[in-house]
């Protein structure tokens, strides 16, 4: 079969790491190839020198079997590769035909808006990227925002598509929507590499999958006849398992930490996103909230840690209320947060990694005094978390955005954690991390259920909450809609209530 | 049309560019300006050592640049402190006459009775708080109802420029010298109230300047080392993340907003007190010191203490300007003059950011 791209001894270097360390890929024509491997093992660098954002230090790229030099996504571009990055770069304030034109290297000074329109309406509906051409960006979802981009990449005639971990930001129903994208992509000819360190996924949608590891190709195989066990040891060098984890003590649900007494919020339109919840969570359980994705999940977690008003009830934190809409209290009362968001919520992303583990404890009298801050206690401070919570970063001034998504959330779990609090909100912890940081954060949220913290772990990752939680609880529209023990709780039923079914004999 | 050239952010900032790009522009300033001179019959480097003989050269010189530098130093913190934080004010123009309203108010009623020492202080203090709250306005506005601080600080401008010309050209202000019938002007403040003059190395010094050098020392103190500071830096970065810290967002937009007008407001206190001596509507309004801050303040990437050194530059330059003009060398020249160096300057900066790239058809090169 043809290739489409071939990329031989790919090497780049970046001061202190090598991050592609001789990759050889094969990307045949008409097929969806995953790139697999862990957080930093190369992936983005690897689809950077691909679209020309980075120069290789050796090894040579071919498309269409003809070698190529590109010294930017431009030339990239015109040679047919387009990607689609992590982060997306549209203009909020402009409307969805306005993005896809913007840039273009031809395009007038005024733009035939109706004739856009047209084009853009016409590739949505080829590829089943459902997306109004008018609307304003800001107006849309993330997962439309994607769209958006893929039409972008599209409507300049790419014939490789590269996606760079694009269902991070998606909700399940919104991946799969972008799987049948994919396919019905490679169905008219056009190529995808798909890259990817979540396995069903990439036994899902992909046709072959090449596995990175450490900066070096492992080994391509036919997605047909592999399955997500070899896969993941191709990825980790080693056999993995995740297993419900064996606590030592167990939950002391006697002794509540955490109460929520009948709590409802609006969200950001206004809109009431929260309903009467009642929820109890005790001295070193875990409760896990069950839920598809915008069913009120990021407002109970803003809500308990501060971010947010109540529109009514209250919190209590052992036995004490929490100001509504006051993080600086919820923080006092020992409440610890771990966002979904963790760049630009849990973390000031530019900001170095002393400056992040100092972001909640600044104001404590031991990192300043006089309002004026201690840098030493701050440095020292920083030098032993990185330390005890394993954080690889080349020292304690570089930013965090530098850092690979195991050690940002490491970053997180050391501040949160080390401000020994009494109650823990953990939203999707998990999300987009590779295999072994997985299983730290796991870890440490068992670590820190033994040592008496009240979790509340919210995900979507129904796996994870059954491997974790004593408790389950089930979000829908706002309300809990079900709740049980977590020896008892069955996928089935999760599943149905999570839609919306109403459960015969529901906890409340 | 396809453009022959492109810009494109770089992804790494190599940071020998800091120097070299400075360097660089300065050169390619004095390389395009030599073209313009010699086409129009001049020797460009007989210009070039007027320029720097009549700016930099010698105490008389510098004791010049100084002076003009004054203001600019401190519209140029004005911007700088604001823009650190994300908040583009361009009000520094309205809150730098707001500073002069206030200051001279003070100056006409307590120049008479205090003492010199406590007249100065009085006026820097009624400077500050008409700047400060004049730009608070903006920030209230922003930090409650979301409006963008570039539009409103921009039209407070035009607002504060029709308030000079009613207190001096359209009413019997107190601020109007009664004696000006025909010629409106201000009203003299009283010698007492005079800021003064410092002689050091031979260099003459304005009061103002020293405080602006305080200013700028405390500033870079409140931002680097204070947990205001820190706060500040983290809504700059991301306002979530600070919503997430309990950091307190709306306070710290209205504080920092009147921080940055009180350091206009101190620098038209200062024009006041140390050279002009009454409210001169029509002086400030040519003056648009405001504005120059804001490109004081870029260029000097919106650290407190270059933004002084680039005002004294910047200050030079125009004495320089001033006279070089004459019956054979117009003024039109020395214009081009200085916008060649402040553009190759802007251009330097683009250039630390994004490197330009040749449009070319498919990029294929044999291996
Ligand atoms: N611009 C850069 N500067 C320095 N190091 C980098 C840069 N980009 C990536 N790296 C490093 O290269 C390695 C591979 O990173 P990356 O390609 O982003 O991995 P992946 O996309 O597979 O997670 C990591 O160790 C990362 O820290
Ligand atoms: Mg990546």
């Amino acid at each position: 079969m043809k290739s489409a791209v071939r990329m031989t001894g790919i090497v780049k270097r970046f001061p202190g790491v090598v991050a592609n360390d001789g990759v050889d890929v094969d990307i045949r024509a008409g097929e969806v190839h995953a790139l697999l491997g862990e957080n930093g093992a190369g992936k983005s660098t690897l689809s950077n020198i691909l679209t020309g954002l980075y120069r290789p230090d050796d090894g040579t790229v071919e498309i269409d079997g003809h070698p190529m030099q590109f010294s930017s996504p431009r030339d990239a571009l015109e040679a047919g590769i387009g990607m689609v990055h992590q982060h997306f770069r549209l203009v909020s304030t402009f409307t969805v035909a306005e993005n896809v034109v913007l840039g273009e290297p031809d395009s007038p000074f005024m733009m035939d808006a109706a004739r856009v329109a047209q084009q853009v309406k016409e590739l949505s509906d080829r590829y089943g990227l459902a997306v109004d051409p008018s609307a304003r960006i800001w107006q849309l979802s993330v997962g439309e925002q994607q769209r958006v981009e893929i039409i972008k990449v599209l409507y300049r005639g790419a014939k490789v598509l590269i996606l760079d971990e694009p269902t991070a930001v998606l909700t399940p129903i919104e991946a799969d929507a972008l799987f049948k994208t994919l396919r019905a992509m490679v169905a008219e000819g056009r190529t995808v590499i798909f890259i990817s360190h979540k396995l069903d996924e990439v036994i899902k949608v992909s046709d072959r999958v090449t596995v990175l590891r450490g900066g070096k190709t492992v080994g391509t195989v036919e997605t047909a006849s592999t399955n997500t066990r070899e896969l993941a040891s191709l990825m980790v060098g080693r056999s993995v398992e995740f297993n419900r984890i064996v606590r030592s003590n167990p939950a002391d649900v006697a002794h509540t930490v955490l109460t929520l007494d009948g709590v409802s919020a609006r969200d950001d339109r206004g809109r009431e996103a929260l309903h009467d919840i009642s929820l109890m969570v005790g001295r070193g359980e875990i409760v896990g909230v069950a839920g598809v994705a915008g069913n009120g999940q990021r407002e109970l977690a803003e809500v308990i840690s501060g971010m947010r008003p109540l529109s009514t009830g209250r919190i209590d934190v052992a036995g004490e209320s929490v100001q509504s809409g006051r993080a600086r209290s919820a923080i006092a009362k020992g409440i610890a947060h771990i966002p979904e968001d963790r760049l630009h919520t849990g973390l000031a992303s530019s900001h170095s990694v002393e400056d992040n583990l100092a972001l909640k404890n600044y104001r404590s009298s031991s990192l300043s005094k006089f309002r004026v801050l201690r840098r030493k206690a701050i440095r020292a401070q920083a030098a032993d978390l990185v330390r005890s919570y394993d954080v690889k970063t080349p020292d304690t001034v570089t930013p965090v955005r530098l850092l690979s998504g195991g050690n940002v959330q490491k970053v997180l779990l050391a501040r949160e954690f080390s401000s020994l609090p009494k109650v823990l909100i953990a939203a999707s912890p998990t999300r987009g991390l590779d295999v072994g940081a997985i299983e730290t954060v796991r870890a440490r949220l068992v670590e820190a259920a033994e040592r008496g913290v009240g979790i509340l772990l919210i995900s979507e990752d129904l796996d994870e909450i059954m491997s974790l939680a004593d408790r389950i609880v089930v979000m829908y529209e706002g309300r809990l809609v079900d709740e049980v023990a977590a020896e008892a709780a069955d996928r089935e039923r999760l599943g149905l209530t999570m839609g919306g079914s109403t459960v015969s004999g529901g906890a409340r | 049309m396809r453009s022959p050239i492109r810009f494109e952010r770089r992804l790494e900032q190599p940071k020998w560019l800091n120097w070299a790009i400075p360097v660089v522009s300065l050169i390619a300033a004095l390389v395009l300006g030599a073209i313009v001179l010699l086409a129009t019959g001049k020797n460009p480097l007989d210009v070039y050592g007027r320029i720097f003989e009549r700016g930099f050269a010698g105490t008389r010189a510098l004791s010049g640049s100084i002076k003009t530098a004054t203001p600019l130093a401190f519209t140029g913190l004005c911007a700088a402190i604001a823009f650190r934080m994300g908040l583009i004010n361009i009000g520094g123009e309205g809150q730098f006459y707001m500073g002069a309203v206030g200051a001279t108010w003070a100056g006409l009623a307590f120049g008479g009775d205090l003492p010199t020492g406590a007249v100065v202080i009085v006026m820097a203090l009624s400077g500050m708080v008409c700047g400060g709250l004049y730009a608070a306005i903006v920030g209230v506005l922003r930090a409650k109802f979301n409006t963008n601080e570039i539009i409103t600080s921009l039209m407070m401008n035009y607002l504060a420029a029709i308030f000079l010309n009613y207190l001096i050209y359209n009413s019997t202000s107190y601020w109007r010298d009664p004696e000006s019938r025909n010629f409106p002007a201000g009203k003299p403040i009283s010698d007492r109230a005079d800021w003064n003059f410092y002689e050091i190395g031979g260099i003459k010094i304005p009061l103002a300047f020293l405080i602006a050098i305080l200013a700028a020392a405390a500033i870079w103190v409140l931002y680097k080392r204070t947990r205001f500071g820190f706060e500040v830096g983290v809504i700059a970065d991301s306002p979530k993340a600070a919503r997430y810290a309990g950091i307190r967002t709306t306070s710290t937009i209205v504080i920092v907003l009147a921080l940055s007008g009180a350091l206009a407001g101190l620098g038209g206190a200062a024009d006041v007190g140390n050279f002009r001596g009454l409210l001169d509507s029509k002086g400030l309004q040519m003056s648009g010191y405001g504005y120059t801050g804001i490109v004081v303040a870029a260029l000097a990437r919106l650290n407190p203490i270059s933004t002084l050194v680039v005002a004294v530059l910047i200050g030079g330059l125009t004495n320089a300007g001033f006279a070089l003009q004459g019956p054979d060398f117009p003024s039109g020249l020395v214009g081009t003059l200085q916008g060649l160096i402040l553009f190759t300057a802007v251009a330097g900066e683009v250039l630390v950011k994004y490197r330009i790239r040749r449009n070319r058809r498919i990029a294929a090169v044999a291996a």
